[in-house]
């Protein structure tokens, strides 16, 4: 997970780049003709001072390796923001940085 | 003031989720972002009606120029969309985007607390030429704005 935290002001500009398949479930593999089992990421929190302030949910049409960007108000530097998310099968992962 | 706040919150979700209740009271969860589950039904529903509904608890939409969505009128590779959803409304709670023509319209959905700007970006799948819904929930009421994207390979198949 990649993130980028860029503060203005007292918002933050918070950019996450995940590498996730984002598999649908509908799709097919060419080769086997199995259908691919469905993979994705179906929530994405973001915690500014332990506080959650987003609240994602996911369904299969967000694309493969999801980008999301999001704004947070009353940010300082020094704040730490917490990402986390949660896909389908239970994998999670969470990434905290303290803003510059 | 903040005691009562609080309370307002428990009794609403209260009403809607018991368990969410509870874990809001113990602190566990912002007092404002109660609901923490996945909405598996609304990602399921197969009609914009029935995923809003059960979302949001309602689908009627006021269509709204203050809702502002981007999104290119012809996409190339309908894998990859960029959508900006964004408002300068007061009082946000949510902002979904859906996608008329997708199997399952609902793509995304983001609860927001009031520090957050109501603002998002993010890259979707669109099947084939659609519209796309920018909804946005403020002060407990639904407002849109729809732009079609025409997409030239869909994003949905192999």
């Amino acid at each position: 997970m990649r993130l980028n935290i860029v503060l203005k002001g007292d918002e933050a500009a918070i950019r996450v780049l995940i590498k996730h398949p984002m598999e649908t479930g509908m799709r097919k593999d060419k080769a086997s003709g199995k259908v691919l089992p469905a993979n994705y990421i179906q929530t994405l929190a973001i915690a500014h001072k332990g506080q959650t302030v987003v609240n994602a949910n996911c369904g299969v049409a967000v694309s493969k390796d999801p980008f999301f960007f999001f704004k947070v108000k009353g940010v300082a530097a020094g704040d730490a923001i917490k990402i986390s998310w949660k896909d389908n099968t239970g994998k999670t992962e969470e990434k905290e940085e303290k803003v510059a | 003031m903040n005691t009562n706040f609080k309370r307002r919150i428990l009794l609403k979700g209260t009403m809607t989720a018991g368990l969410a209740a509870v874990a809001a009271t113990a602190g566990l969860l912002t007092p404002r972002l109660v609901m923490a589950a996945w909405p598996g039904a609304a990602f399921e529903a197969k009609k914009i009606d029935g995923a809003l509904t059960t979302l949001v608890g309602s689908s009627a939409m006021t269509k709204s120029g203050d809702v502002k969505i981007k999104a290119p009128s012809i996409a190339e590779n309908g894998a990859v969309v960029n959508v900006v959803v964004k408002t300068k409304m007061a009082d946000v709670e949510s902002i979904s985007i859906l996608v008329e023509q997708n199997a399952t319209p609902l793509a995304f959905n983001v609860e927001l607390a009031k520090t957050a700007t109501p603002f998002v970006k993010t890259r979707i799948k669109i099947g084939k030429t659609s519209e796309v819904i920018g909804v946005v929930k403020a002060g407990g009421k639904l407002y849109s704005a729809t732009k079609k994207v025409k997409v030239t390979v869909g994003g949905c198949g192999g």
